[in-house]
């Protein structure tokens, strides 16, 4: 019989076999007539304006690099995880001094602003805003029409 | 379990190919009741009836859904990138399939029982951003774009609060292997990590010992707490509500398989399905005993019917796994969706923090108590 992982191949393998078979009946039933008007990308109704391919925010790569390294850190832990009850204290000494390391390069992106994102700065209008600016009840006024001068 | 279609099919590889698929069959009926269950209880909780038409109260409504995306035709974007854009179909369910590999449903099924199992499930589950980055980009749309590099961030993100969790666990074990983690909980619900792990001694397959005794109970609080953490990550991983910023509907339409129909969008579908229950089941074997039953032992073990027995542990495996993944379901329709920075700081200055501390303290309590 096939190893352990020679059964995780078969799994990845069934997963592939799967999507390929439902999408090869889909493809024997489905009508497939397209049309330009089907053909664009679609952005609710409205034609496409400008590439695809936009600036996102920059942020999407620091996050990225920030995992990366506590990923690797992980890959690190796990051995130490499994061995740890028969090391002792050395071993917990050690994954100490590491995870601290790590906690102190959590804090010092958390100090850099690395994890602070934009905050929507929403123009709520506020209520005493409002009443200052148009007064609830309106000065009395002049009366427009002047007076008409009584002829003697 | 192999024994048995050893004895049916002979020892060879058709026996391991039907061995594999088993949980093939277990995702399709899942997946079919999971999207009558999120249909029906949201409109359940929205004072609604539902779909009504299609059979009695609409129970066969899943499968007129099935239907009608094998014959939707499959409209492509003219200027998508063809070669990735159907190839990114495949990735995100082959890599939730690969991952119920190493989930033991019962004491006598596991489909591969790697030793490196929990290691294993962290490091494939992973593999299903590549395809929703390939799905965003290659579809040559501005909304696909966006949702993929958002549901990127945080998948990434989440993965390092869910990694720490496992690897909490592991600590306490001292294996990696997903059906030793169960075993490690035997005998009552009071022994299940969520409670605070087991209070006796435990004998592992390996012939390893865990000795443990009533002091395991100070694990209680922080074992808890990291169930919630890795539940709260787990949602995240999936796309969820309240972390659903990818598919946002109001403003990205629905993310990264906007451009994907029929079928294609049928595998994305299954592929979230299928994770939300590899979530679940991870939940509940790191944290809720696995297949064990909560009083310790199954009427088939006491009658001494050894199927009976392991039709139980599969019984109570699914149905904490869909417990959870019910949770899961009524979490979307009691929670806000998160805005982008309240994700970064749940993730990196609430949950990461948290874990640390608690792996810290997990550390020290191993080797005291």
């Amino acid at each position: 019989m096939l190893t352990e992982f020679g059964n995780v191949f078969i799994f990845f393998l069934l997963g592939v076999v799967f999507v390929a078979g439902g999408l090869l009946v889909a493809k024997l039933l489905r009508p497939h007539n397209p049309t330009p008007e089907k053909q664009l990308p679609y952005e609710c109704g409205e034609d496409p304006i400008g590439a695809p391919w936009i600036k996102f925010n920059v942020r999407f790569y620091v996050v990225a690099l920030i995992f990366i390294l506590f990923d690797v850190e992980l890959v690190v832990m796990f051995p130490w995880a499994v061995a740890y009850q028969g090391l002792g204290w050395a071993a917990y000494i050690a994954g100490a001094i590491f995870i601290v390391v790590l906690f102190l390069a959590d804090f010092y992106l958390w100090g850099k602003g690395d994890l602070e994102w934009v905050r929507p700065q929403p123009n709520v209008p506020k209520l005493s805003d409002l009443i200052d600016r148009a007064p609830l009840r309106p000065a009395p006024q002049k009366p427009k029409t002047e007076p008409v001068p009584v002829e003697e | 379990m192999e024994a048995l279609l050893q004895d049916l099919l002979g020892e060879n590889l058709l026996t391991t190919i039907v061995y594999c698929s088993l949980p093939l069959v277990f995702i399709l009926v899942y997946a079919l009741l999971a999207i009558l269950g999120e249909v029906k209880i949201s409109a359940w909780m929205q004072d609604r009836l539902g779909p009504m038409r299609t059979g009695p109260w609409g129970i066969i409504q899943p499968l007129a859904d099935v239907l009608k995306l094998l014959q939707k035709e499959d409209t492509t974007p003219g200027t998508a990138n063809k070669p990735l854009y159907n190839l990114a179909a495949f990735l995100p369910f082959m890599a939730s399939y690969a991952t119920f590999a190493v989930l033991p449903f019962s004491s006598e099924y596991v489909g591969a029982d790697l030793n490196l199992g929990a290691f294993y499930l962290i490091a494939v589950s992973s593999i299903a951003v590549v395809g929703i980055i390939m799905a965003g980009w290659s579809s040559n749309n501005k909304y696909s774009l966006y949702g993929a590099v958002r549901s990127a961030a945080q998948i990434i993100s989440y993965e390092v609060p869910a990694a720490m969790a496992v690897l909490i666990i592991v600590l306490f074990v001292g294996s990696l292997n997903l059906s030793d983690i169960t075993v490690a909980q035997e005998g009552g619900f009071w022994n299940w990590f969520v409670f605070g792990g087991p209070k006796g001694e435990v004998t592992l397959a390996d012939g390893g010992v865990i000795s443990a005794s009533w002091a395991n109970i100070v694990y209680f609080p922080l074992f808890g707490a990291t169930f919630l953490i890795y539940y709260v990550a787990g949602l995240a991983e999936t796309n969820r509500t309240p972390f659903d910023i990818p598919e946002a509907e109001s403003e990205l339409v629905s993310g990264y398989h906007t451009e994907y129909s029929g079928m294609k969008f049928a595998m994305f579908f299954m592929a979230e399905y299928a994770n939300m229950f590899v979530v679940s089941a991870v939940a509940v074997i790191l944290f809720f005993g696995g297949w064990q039953s909560p009083y310790g032992t199954t009427i088939g073990d006491l009658a001494g019917i050894r199927w009976l027995g392991a039709v139980e542990e599969f019984g109570w495996f699914t149905v904490k796994g869909l417990f959870f993944v019910f949770v899961m379901i009524w979490l979307r329709w009691t929670l806000p969706r998160l805005r982008v920075d309240q994700l970064m700081h749940v993730c990196w200055k609430v949950l990461i923090p948290a874990t640390f501390a608690i792996a810290l303290v997990v550390g020290a309590l191993v080797l005291v108590v």
